[in-house]
């Protein structure tokens, strides 16, 4: 029996790509973003129309008209953010848009019956279907969304970066529904960024590149270097690269800080040609220490003093004194969307007379620079994807030529290719004598890139040690606050 | 650096020609339907100077909304502008300087707006929704309830209809006076980092206060600089009124503000919007008015109907023009 075959023709975004995938079978779909992966399953889940190419569902021409009349024939997909109604009750949700009814009236008992029939089928029979969906977790949403699609009898299920949002119990929960679907026949097609999900999850593995199909196979054959290779298209193997760096003097240095509830108590000293990461769980406050620096929020007791520069802070006053922020929250915070691209790049640092088509020839130097696959200055950073509107963000910084950087997860969400561009702009950077603080939860990365690494724990900053000195266990213990009491 | 595809060229294009494309349908329907009436220099004069009063305010609008915010206070703000000329002029100040006391009253509304925006951390829609009220109220309770007719003096003169001796100014001074204004707001949004801390501000505030924009202290300016505009516009009011301090006047001006504005392809979500587009919007609005009002059948009430489509309609195509498919 043949699942699912595809074929596209040339489109910008999908140059020709063949797929298929089997009941039963997960395929996990990489590539980095703007490969083509979202267009691809856009396509098939009926959101987009192909401009060529041919579908088959079960040997069936399959030509869905829009994402409902995809659902209808068995193809659901889950994004990354859910669509849910969030003041509905979980049985409404599961069978929003298909409610049994008797005449006119709902029939709520069948609905009921219905529901809860899904939801023992995820394996969740304790989630009341009568209740307000608000009331459940990210992860016990997610499963209503998933709930919902077989209860349309769904054959093929596209998740797409399902774990962005979940915590590590979760996933394993989530991984354990995956392969009971698996084993009830489903064709499962898993979209992910994490490639040690992708070796645990799936059978066999495509990845796209440029929107052509690159290669592809059985996962257990494949070490993930070959996959990243294929990926970004050259071997990776160095991927967190470290170029002799020369410690200078001190440029910023925090003297016992505290904000209003984050930051409760962080001592730290920066130096010049240095690159200190902050590792902690989610939560602890390393992203408040950062802002709290940088003037975005208040500092309640404490010193921080930024070369010569000490007193009250604001953003604006930072940037004048040569501090810049990369926010976590790109889409939020980072970036305005809506503006173009050079309007992103110059907003930190405009004279009073503006010269667009300056400003515009300014932030292509920088786009050329750091590779951003756009087509002008003047788009809208809406039109990037995630890795390339992180540069634009980057870019910001640079063009700015600020001395200290702080970084918060400037890798968070986007793919290989520009992660190790942008470890690489981080060792250039320490090189040339900037200093680098940054926050991530990736610690193999803070290992990679950085000269020390300090931890937080609910608010308090543990003295930093020098990388070579820590690993991952130790950092998580200091992260956990289990070494306080070893 | 590359040209921008053809596809956002076209979608560009359609931006700014838009609501060109939609005047000159309307202009076309009515000089065909009524050439005689319809079609006169003398008729054209009427739509500019009906269109001066509502497009020198919708000026400020269109810097409010391009901010992310709104202000609904405008329509009284041009009433008690009349009332402090009429006033002035009264208590024997010059000309001029009663028009710069009209001016500066208006934007004393702008610094209520923007300090209770900015410190009290409230919507502009509710500050400006209570000052729509209080404004008037304050405007009725300077004239004392009544009307002040103060007719010495050149302000009066500013919207009058042209005649023999002064054709060669082609449009009443009112009318130049917005067109400048016009001007000069476009060279300021587009030329100077106070109008690009106007975009950047009502496109993402968080990243704009991430990037160093001093963002109360730029909201403070915008709805002095704002209202600077309604000020102006009460000066044009009180010469559209034949040197009537009105405090009753105006009504719902800031409606058709608004209705401009959004005609003109600002997104009352904030980050988009252009004066060229504004302008448009108003003379399109003056326009169908004046149109309609030249057939004896049609009423005012239809006339009201065609311009709510109007503004439905320009929202929607600005709509459609959107690149749907985005490079992701």
């Amino acid at each position: 029996m043949q699942g699912v075959r595809k074929r596209f023709g040339a489109t910008v975004a999908l140059d020709g790509v063949d797929l298929h995938v089997d009941p039963g079978e997960v395929l996990a779909l990489v590539g980095e973003n703007g490969a083509g992966k979202s267009t691809l399953m856009k396509i098939l889940s009926g959101a987009h129309e192909p401009d060529e190419g041919n579908m088959w569902l079960d040997g069936e021409t399959y030509v869905p008209r829009d994402p409902l009349d995809a659902r209808r024939r068995g193809v659901a997909m889950i994004y990354q953010e859910l669509a849910l109604a969030k003041d509905l009750t979980v049985m409404e949700n599961i069978l929003l848009g298909m409610e049994p009814a008797r005449g006119p009236f709902l029939d709520w008992p069948e609905m009921k019956r219905r529901a809860a029939g899904a939801m023992a089928q995820l394996g969740r029979p304790d989630i009341d279907p009568r209740l307000p969906l608000s009331r459940l977790s990210i992860a016990e949403q997610q499963l209503v969304e998933i709930g919902r699609a077989i209860c349309v009898g769904c054959r093929v299920l596209v998740l797409d970066e399902p774990t962005s949002s979940l915590t590590q119990s979760d996933i394993r929960h989530l991984f354990d529904l995956v392969r009971r679907l698996k084993a009830g026949k489903l064709a499962i097609i898993y979209i992910s960024h994490f490639l040690e999900e992708v070796r645990e999850i799936s059978d066999r593995f495509e990845v796209l590149r440029d929107g052509k199909s690159v290669g592809g196979g059985v996962t257990a054959n494949a070490p993930t270097p070959r996959i990243i290779a294929m990926m970004v298209g050259r071997s990776v193997d160095d991927l967190y690269p470290r170029s002799p760096r020369k410690q200078g003097e001190p440029i910023l240095e925090l003297d016992h800080l505290a904000g209003e509830s984050k930051p409760v108590d962080a001592t730290l000293t920066l130096h010049r040609g240095e690159v200190v990461g902050i590792a902690g769980l989610i939560g602890a406050g390393r992203t408040e220490l950062l802002r709290t620096i940088f003037g975005l929020q208040p500092i309640a007791r404490g010193n921080v003093r930024l070369a010569t520069y000490v007193g009250p802070a604001s953003p604006a006053r930072r940037w004048a004194e040569g501090m810049g922020l990369l926010s976590e929250d790109r889409k939020n915070e980072g970036l305005a969307v809506d503006l173009s691209i050079a309007d992103n790049i110059t907003m930190t640092r405009l004279p009073w007379l503006v010269n667009p088509s300056r400003e515009a020839a300014e932030s292509w130097k920088w786009i050329q620079k750091l590779g951003v696959r756009c087509r002008s200055p003047r788009q809208a950073v809406s039109d990037l994807s995630g890795g390339n509107q992180q540069k634009i963000a980057v870019a910001r910084l640079l063009r700015h030529d600020v001395d200290v950087f702080l970084l918060d997860e400037p890798t968070r969400g986007i793919d290989v290719g520009s992660k190790a561009q942008i470890y690489q702009l981080i060792d250039d950077l320490a090189c040339r004598g900037k200093a680098v603080l940054m926050v991530s939860s990736y610690l193999p990365e803070l290992l990679g890139v950085c000269d020390r690494i300090a931890v937080m724990c609910k608010g308090h900053l543990v003295q930093s040690v020098p990388v070579e000195q820590t690993n991952e266990h130790q950092i998580m213990l200091q992260a956990t606050g289990v070494s306080e009491t070893l | 650096m590359p040209v921008t595809s053809a596809a956002q060229q076209w979608s560009n294009f359609l931006g700014t020609m838009g609501p060109l494309i939609g005047l000159f349908f309307v202009f076309a329907l009515f000089s065909i339907l009524q050439p005689k009436n319809f079609l006169t220099l003398d008729n054209l004069q009427i739509i500019l100077l009906n269109t001066a009063v509502v497009g020198t305010a919708a000026l400020g609008a269109t810097i409010v909304i391009i901010s992310g915010g709104i202000d609904l206070s405008v329509g009284s703000n041009i009433a008690m502008c009349t009332v402090v000329i009429a006033l002035c002029r009264k208590s024997g100040l010059s000309p001029l300087a009663s028009v710069a006391c009209g001016i500066l009253a208006g934007s004393m509304v702008g610094l209520i707006i923007g300090v209770l925006v900015t410190q009290l951390k409230l919507s502009s829609f509710i500050v400006t929704l209570g000052l729509w009220g209080a404004v008037r109220g304050f405007a009725k309770w300077l004239a004392g309830g009544r009307t002040i007719y103060e007719p010495s003096g050149w302000v009066g003169s500013l919207l009058h209809m042209l005649h023999q001796g002064n054709y060669w100014m082609i449009v009443p001074v009112g009318v130049w006076l917005m067109l400048g204004l016009t001007l000069l707001v476009a060279g300021v949004l587009k030329f100077t980092r106070f109008g690009r801390h106007i975009f950047a501000i009502g496109s993402n505030e968080q990243t704009a206060r991430l990037c160093g924009v001093p963002v109360s202290r730029t909201k403070l300016f915008i709805f002095i600089f704002a209202t600077f505009f309604a000020g102006v516009a009460g000066v044009l009011q009180f010469s559209y009124l034949n040197n009537l301090g009105d405090p009753t006047t105006a009504s719902g001006y800031e409606l058709n503000a608004i209705a401009s504005v959004v005609i003109g392809g600002a997104s009352l979500s904030g980050g988009k919007g252009s004066v060229f587009g504004t302008l448009v919007g108003a003379l399109l609005m003056a326009m169908v008015a004046n149109g309609c009002s030249q057939f004896p059948t049609i009423s005012n009430s239809v006339q009201e109907m065609v311009t709510g489509g109007i503004i439905v309609a320009a929202a929607a195509f600005d709509r459609f023009r959107q690149p749907v498919v985005s490079a992701k």
